[in-house]
């Protein structure tokens, strides 16, 4: 008691003192991460998107041009201007001949270690998945990464299947099974040594494609109808 | 020995404010600091030399703060201060990294912002800018950050050689080789550490001897 009397009477100019120092610390510090913020902003969003445009070529091979599309409450696809944010983003890649690639489509689920995010290409046409990417990830270096490296793990995204039945939902949701068991088109072999990884990237990629590819499928059954029809009727005015 | 001691007692040079950092007070091998990115970020030569070139430019950037506002800070707010001054060099250098390459970014992650508290940062502030002029605060800084990166490199060279069969991503053994995958996990880490300290107390306990 009488120690901390002792304190307060001892320096009693000192309080406004400890407070200009740290006040006047704290401007600087803000001034100098505020600065550094502004000057490498365009650079860090120029890599990022750069980042994301080479994953999408990836996993979308042949594609020369995207268009960032965000699926809306009612389930419809909408073209996103730039900067615009909705939950689910997906890029439709188009080749040098303006048709259709595929559509790729980020999701992200937990893994072994934290969240991993993924990107993977669909094909409507084949109505198969045709590429794979692993956008971030923290698993463990030299076990759980497997899932990034792996080419035997890569190779199941090749040609996996995501058919959709008639009555608009998926026919068999995408599941990892053990390494060298895998006996549908719909599964993923995974990973002896990065079982846990392996099982997450199966869950994302399940969970992600029963939402989107069944939408996407529909909308591009329609894309196609009304395309035929504009087709004809140009045809016919000609 | 004890000439060397005396005499290093009367007059510090420059060079030896520099030299300290670098051998007789490494911070990783004498003085066993900062050991949460020693283990964790050594897993591979890259990875150990962004670590140990971030950490030495906060170590450098902080100490030549404090030791210009050292007659500025109280006493009793100087360790928040500090940490203040660390914390903004960080946020910096967070930066600085994502600037130059998402890749390098994604495999450091976590630990550029935990070089805040590193205790290599913080004991260089309190025990040496805080009480030394800008000039003297520069070259430990420098002195110690280029040790700690050199330990950290040390490290990470042997994990990846040993663990992944290459160094700085470049295969050095034939395809036949086996990997330790021990030495890139957490385990791996301490066994080196170990070692390098063996060696390094080998080597001062012989100098000592003769």
């Amino acid at each position: 008691m009488s120690q901390t009397s002792n304190i307060e009477m001892h320096n009693p100019a000192s309080s406004k003192k400890m407070l200009m120092a740290m006040v006047g610390i704290g401007i600087i510090s803000a001034f100098l991460i505020v600065m550094t913020f502004e000057l490498t902003l365009p650079r860090v969003q120029r890599l990022k998107a750069e980042a994301l445009e080479k994953a999408i070529l990836e996993v979308l091979p042949g594609t020369v041009r995207t268009q960032a599309f965000g699926v809306s409450t009612n389930g419809e696809l909408v073209k996103i201007e730039e900067g615009d944010k909705t939950e689910t983003t997906l890029y439709a890649g188009y080749d040098k001949d303006e048709m259709l690639v595929g559509y790729a489509i980020e999701a992200a689920g937990q893994g072994y270690a934290d969240i991993i995010r993924i990107l993977y290409g669909y094909d409507p046409d084949e109505q198969k998945l045709i590429g794979f990417q692993v956008l971030e990830s923290k698993e463990t270096p030299g076990l759980g990464d497997k899932i990034e490296k792996d080419e035997g793990f890569l190779n199941n995204f090749k040609a996996l299947d995501v058919s959709v039945s008639e009555d608009g939902k998926l026919r068999n949701k995408v599941i990892t099974v053990k390494q060298g068991e895998k006996q549908n088109p719909w599964e993923i072999d995974g990973i002896t040594g990065a079982t846990i990884s392996s099982r997450a990237i199966g869950n994302i990629v399940g969970t992600s494609t029963t939402e989107v590819v069944p939408i996407l499928y529909q909308e591009h059954k329609k894309d196609k109808t009304s395309q035929g029809q504009k087709q004809m009727e140009s045809d016919e005015q000609r | 020995m004890s000439n060397d001691n005396s005499k290093s007692k009367q007059e510090v040079t420059s060079t030896d404010e520099f030299i300290k950092g670098l051998w007789r007070d490494n911070p990783v091998f004498v003085q066993v600091l900062g050991m949460c990115p020693v283990l964790a970020v050594s897993n591979t030569a890259e990875n150990a030399l962004a670590m140990g070139l971030a950490t030495a430019f906060v170590l450098l950037m902080s100490n030549i703060l404090v030791s210009l506002l050292r007659n500025f800070v109280p006493k009793q707010v100087r360790i928040a201060s500090y940490i203040l001054i660390i914390a903004t060099f960080v946020t910096v250098t967070d930066y600085a990294i994502q600037a130059i390459s998402v890749e390098l970014h994604k495999s450091l992650g976590a630990f550029i912002s935990l070089i805040v508290v590193n205790c290599l940062i913080l004991s260089r502030a309190e025990a040496f800018a805080s009480k030394n002029t800008i000039g003297k605060s520069i070259l430990d800084a420098l002195g110690m950050g280029l040790g700690f990166t050199l330990a950290l490199f040390c490290l990470g060279a042997v994990r990846e050689i040993l663990g992944n069969g290459s160094i700085f991503n470049i295969p050095i053994f034939s395809d036949g080789y086996q990997s330790w995958i021990v030495m890139i996990l957490p385990a791996g880490g301490f066994f080196t550490l170990a070692l390098w300290l063996l060696i390094i107390n080998a080597i001062q306990t012989r100098k000592v001897k003769s």
